[in-house]
This record gives structure tokens, sequence and C-alpha cells, in this order.
């Protein structure tokens, strides 16, 4: 499977030309840039890593694309996302996310299902790569 | 007309009998509004005869302190503060007959926090005046120092981005169609057909409430199913719109407690339950972290002529107020009701936190909102993927899409339906953030991206053609003027 979180997930992968040029417009805007890296793809789970800190005064792509290029380097086989904060009064949070980087190999969710009285089923959704001990999910 | 005051002072005011409005303190074009006044501004056609400025005092009246005959008991209070005044009246451009009247109401007419008493009084015994012909409630101002006497959006933008951990991209929704019949288990599939195939969300419509062909409850178990389903086959937070409309609040809140417990993310409720009814929802979804959706059922028929009722844009100010999280707002391309600019000034009163006078797109007065939360606006109804450049353009980023038949009613499926929704919101953000014209150059981005995706190919060839082009009945009174300068 793919999982689809963020903002591009159903386009084919972004070529480095095109993430350099979405983290451009990010810049333009004067919002911060950060790269997070992740081996749990839990849908619920919101704190990824954190390469380094948020990219607070670059001007130029160039920059978080080298910086990027650093933590596929070290994290290749892991889920890598852009994220652009954007500290204006009344938002104050993330303003894009999208992934560019992804296991070889995606294997999905288990969705283990409690029944519980009546007709009703406690749901919870389990990543099968979580099996593995975190920093061995996804290498081989 | 806007001559000096014909106020009646001391003794003589409060002789018994029948006073002209005007003459009662209704009427006072010397006013200055306080910065803690209420402001409505309605469009008055007064009965033929009926001088203007008497109809716009009988308005500001009618809907505050007065009856039809001088009354004593007034010199008990303090009664010049309690009369609402009428400050301005301009005629109406291109519409002879009809005015435009700014009447400012004392902050202490108003009871803090309830749409319900703002409503009565505003949009009370007013309207069914005898010497007025019609009568609408265009815009209101209200005063910081009311808008923090109410909740606001129970989750608002934001927070609901952050708990969906969606950003940068319009939300993607569908009605389950039909609206009517469909079995539990059977409504389920389209819900996880259409969640599974990319959207972020499904919704009930406004009908679907608890009938013979589907209980509740049973709607509730299987969308939830449909929801997890969905939800581990994509790795992402999906959510569906569970309408807990009912008979009594009683009833509400049960069916409230029921998606609770099942961990839905979301509930929905329709306009005609009412304003206290909604406030109610808004306070139990702020303590039950839950989104509310508001479907504005009803609406149209005090909103869609110009000549009477209760504009939009003042339902839309007083649903921020009462504090729910979505509500839908036109499409301008769809089937229903939308002219572009009057719109906008909808979309801008949802999500933005002050709103300049901007008479072009009917908004009257400066409108400051005090952090309140933002309103997510709905744009559903006759729209596809073929217009996506089109909504992006005209509705921004933090808005849900729907697309009903849009999706549903994809030659391959709804899946198929779904993503080409999404491949097509997607290629279309991409290309807008790469700083490319994306409005004009939208139908190629768009067959660019069903290069790669067959469904998007397919949905653009079946819907190529459908657009919905009548003229709007509820467009601006007043157009831009080309500005001189540079």
């Amino acid at each position: 499977m793919r999982i689809t979180q963020g903002c591009f997930s159903f386009l084919p992968d972004l070529t480095d030309e095109q993430i350099q040029s979405q983290i451009q417009y990010c810049l333009k805007r004067g919002w911060a840039v950060n790269i997070e890296f992740t081996d749990d793809p839990h849908p619920r789970n919101t704190y990824w890593e954190m390469w380094g800190l948020p990219m607070f005064d670059l001007r130029d792509a160039a920059g978080i694309m080298k910086e990027l290029a650093d933590c596929r380097r070290v994290y290749g086989d892991r889920y890598i996302r852009i994220c652009g904060f954007d500290s204006s009064h009344g938002w104050e949070s993330v303003r894009i996310s999208f992934i560019v980087n992804r296991p070889a190999n995606e294997p999905g969710f288990d969705l283990k299902r409690q029944e519980a009285a009546g007709r009703k089923v406690r749901y919870s959704t389990h990543a099968y790569a979580a099996d593995r001990p975190e920093g061995e999910r996804y290498s081989s | 007309m806007n001559e000096q005051s014909m106020t009646v002072r001391g003794r003589d005011r409060y002789k018994s009998g029948v006073m002209e409005y005007k003459r009662m303190g209704y009427w006072e074009p010397d006013y200055e509004p306080k910065d803690t006044d209420v402001i409505a501004l309605f469009r008055v056609t007064p009965q033929n005869g009926v001088d203007p400025a008497e109809a716009c005092a009988a308005v500001a009246g009618e809907s505050s302190t007065a009856t039809w005959t001088v009354v004593w008991t007034d010199r008990l209070t303090a009664a010049e503060k309690y009369r609402a005044k009428c400050y301005r009246a301009d005629p109406v451009p291109n519409s002879p007959g009809s005015y435009f009247a700014y009447i400012a109401y004392d902050l202490d007419l108003f009871e803090p926090g309830s749409i319900a008493n703002l409503s009565a009084s505003i949009i009370g015994n007013v309207f069914g005046f005898k010497p007025l012909k019609a009568l609408r409630l265009e815009d209101m101002r209200l005063p910081v120092a009311y808008v923090k006497t109410f909740q606001g959006p129970a989750t608002g933008i934001v927070v609901e981005r952050e708990r969906l951990d969606k950003f940068g991209r319009p939300l993607l929704g569908a009605t389950v169609k039909p609206k009517l019949g469909l079995s539990g288990r059977n409504y389920g599939r389209v819900v996880y057909e259409a969640l599974k195939g990319g959207l972020d969300f499904t919704k009930d419509d406004e009908n679907i409430n608890s009938q013979p062909f589907m209980h509740w409850r049973e709607r509730f178990l299987c969308c939830m199913e449909a929801v997890n389903r969905a939800q581990a086959a994509t790795g992402e937070i999906k959510g569906t719109y569970l309408n807990v409309t009912a008979a009594t609040m009683e009833d509400m809140y049960e069916r409230a407690e029921f998606a609770h417990e099942l961990g839905s993310n979301i509930v929905m409720i329709d306009l005609v339950i009412g304003y206290t009814a909604i406030q109610s929802m808004a306070k139990w979804a702020r303590r039950n972290d839950m989104i509310l959706h508001l479907h504005r059922a009803g609406h149209s028929t005090y909103t869609r002529q110009r000549s009477h009722g209760v504009s939009f844009r003042v339902i839309a100010k007083w649903m921020r107020l009462a504090g729910v999280d979505h509500i839908h707002a036109g499409t301008v391309v769809g089937k229903l009701e939308g002219d572009p600019n009057t719109t906008r000034g909808y979309y801008d009163i949802c999500r933005e936190d002050f709103n300049p006078t901007q008479l072009e797109h009917g908004i009257f007065f400066d409108q400051h909102w005090a952090s309140l939360n933002k309103l997510m606006p709905v744009a559903s109804g006759g729209i596809h993927a073929g217009q996506m450049h089109q909504l992006l353009d005209l509705l921004g980023e933090d808005v849900v899409l729907q697309f009903g038949g849009g999706t549903i009613g994809h030659p391959r499926g709804i899946q198929a339906g779904a993503t080409a929704n999404r491949v097509a919101l997607e290629a279309m953000i991409l290309a807008r953030n790469e700083g490319r014209d994306y409005v004009h150059e939208g139908p190629e981005i768009l067959a660019k991206a069903a290069q790669t995706c067959t469904p998007l190919r397919e949905a653009l060839e079946v819907w190529k053609d459908v657009t919905f082009n009548y003229e709007s009945t509820d467009a601006p009174d007043f157009v831009p003027t080309p500005s001189v300068a540079g």
C-alpha cells in the first residue's frame, strides 16, 4: 500500500526539483520549513522526529534541499516529510506538510476489532512495520 | 433625507396617544454609533405613501422598545438609551422605493451569548409590520464586546486541520447518494469506497435522520466500520458527518453521545433545529472534542430574494458566534444560488479575523472577530473535478469541497470518483504553489495529471461540459468603481 498522508501523496513521488519549488513557496510566505522523519506511519503519530530545528531565517530553498539530502543519507529507509510553519496571528501552526521520502516497501496497517456489547466494535489501527523495534522497521 | 432629528422632547413626548416613530426618538440622524453598539442594516421598502424616514424609524422602534402608541411606563426607564436609533438612510442604488436603514442598538438590549435573544429583537415582530411592503436584514456589525460573550466555533479551522493532520489543501468530501433509501449496510459501502478512494470526509444528507429504511444507530455503526477500515487502508485520518438532527434535544444528545462513543470525530446538525439547539450542540461539541458540521437546510426560504428576509451573510455571522465548525456557504460554479462577489463576502465572514467594509462583496461594516475561531466554509452541490482550478481560485484553500454526484456518479465507481477528485486537487495545489497561472492553465494541468490517472481522465470526459450558468437572484447592490489613482 501507499500511505496517503500529506498534501501530494496521490501524485507520483515528487522530483527534487518539484520539492525545491514547494519549499520556495513556503519561504516566500515567510514560513519556517522543517524536515521530519519517522518509521511509525500510524495516522495519529503526530510527532515525527525532527531533523534539527525548523529553519527560520532561510531565504533560499537550496539550503533546505541540502539538509534533506543529509537526512535521506541517514534515514533514507523511512518516511521523511517537509512541513511549513506559519507564525502569523490566528494561524500559528502547520500550513503545508508533504511526504518527500518513503520506505521501499510499505506494508500498511492491520485493523484490529474488539467486539463489545451489542454491535459495538472497538477499533485499533496497527502498523505492521511497528511489529519490529524502532530503527529496524524498514531496513533489511 | 438625512435631515435633523425630529424627536419631541420633554413632557410632550409622553402625552397619551399615537405619535410618529420618527418623532418618538427612533430617527436620530445626528447620532454617532458607539463602539459597543450593535448595528443592523436593513433594506426597507415602505408601502406606497409612507414617508421613508418614518418607515426606517418604525423599523428601529419595532425592533427595540416601541409599541404602536405612547406609553407612560417608558418614563420609568432609561428609555433614550434603550431606543434603537436609525442614524442614516440611503436610497438603494437602482431600486426606487427602497432604502438602506442603518440602525444602532445599545448593547444592554441583548442577552450575552444568545443568538435566540439577538434574533428575536432584530428579526422579530418587525418583519410583519404593516406599513412596510418588504424588509430585509442585510448585514450586522457585532461589537467586540458582544462577540466576546460567545463561544465561537467549537474546534475552528486550525485545530480541525491539526486533528485531521491535513494541511495546505482544501478538504474533500462527498454526500452519500441516493439521499434516501439505502440500508445501513449499503450506506456504509458508499462511505468506505469514497474514503478509501481519497476523500477526507463523507456526509449524511440533511434529511437522513432515522427512517424506516435505516435506523440511525444502524447507520452510525456501519459508517464507523467504513471510516476505520478506510483509515487502515490509507494510513490517513478519515471522518463521516453523522447527522444527529432529531425531534428533541434529548434525542440529539443521545445520537451525538453514541457517535462519540463509537469514535467519530465529527457530527452534523441542520439549520432547521433552531439557534438555541445549535448553540447547545456547539457547547456539546466543544466538551467532547467533536467537529460540528452545519447543513444550512431551509435558509433559502428567507435568504434568497433580495427584497425580503435575512441575508445569508447575517446567518453566517450568527453561526460563527453560535459555534459551528463547518457551514455550507456556496460554490459559485455549482447548482445552487451563489453570486461570486456575494459568496466571497460569506467566505470572508467565516474565515477572517477582521472584515473591512466592502460594499461590492455585500459587507457594509468593519467587523472585528476578536480571535474567535474560524469557521470552515463548505462548497457543495453540482461541482466536479474539471472545475478544480476555478474552485481553488474562487474559494481558496480553507474550504471543504464536496463532490457528491461528482464522486458517486463516476463511470468506474465511487473509489475511482474519489481518486479523480483527489488527484485533480493535489495537481492543482502543486501547480499553484509552483507559481503557475493555474486559473488559465487549469484544463492543461488537469489533462497532464490525467495522463497518470485513468479515473481523472474518465471524470473529465464525463463531466467536461457541465456548468450551471443562471442569473443570480442575490447579487450585491454596489459595483466597484474603477480607481483613478495609478
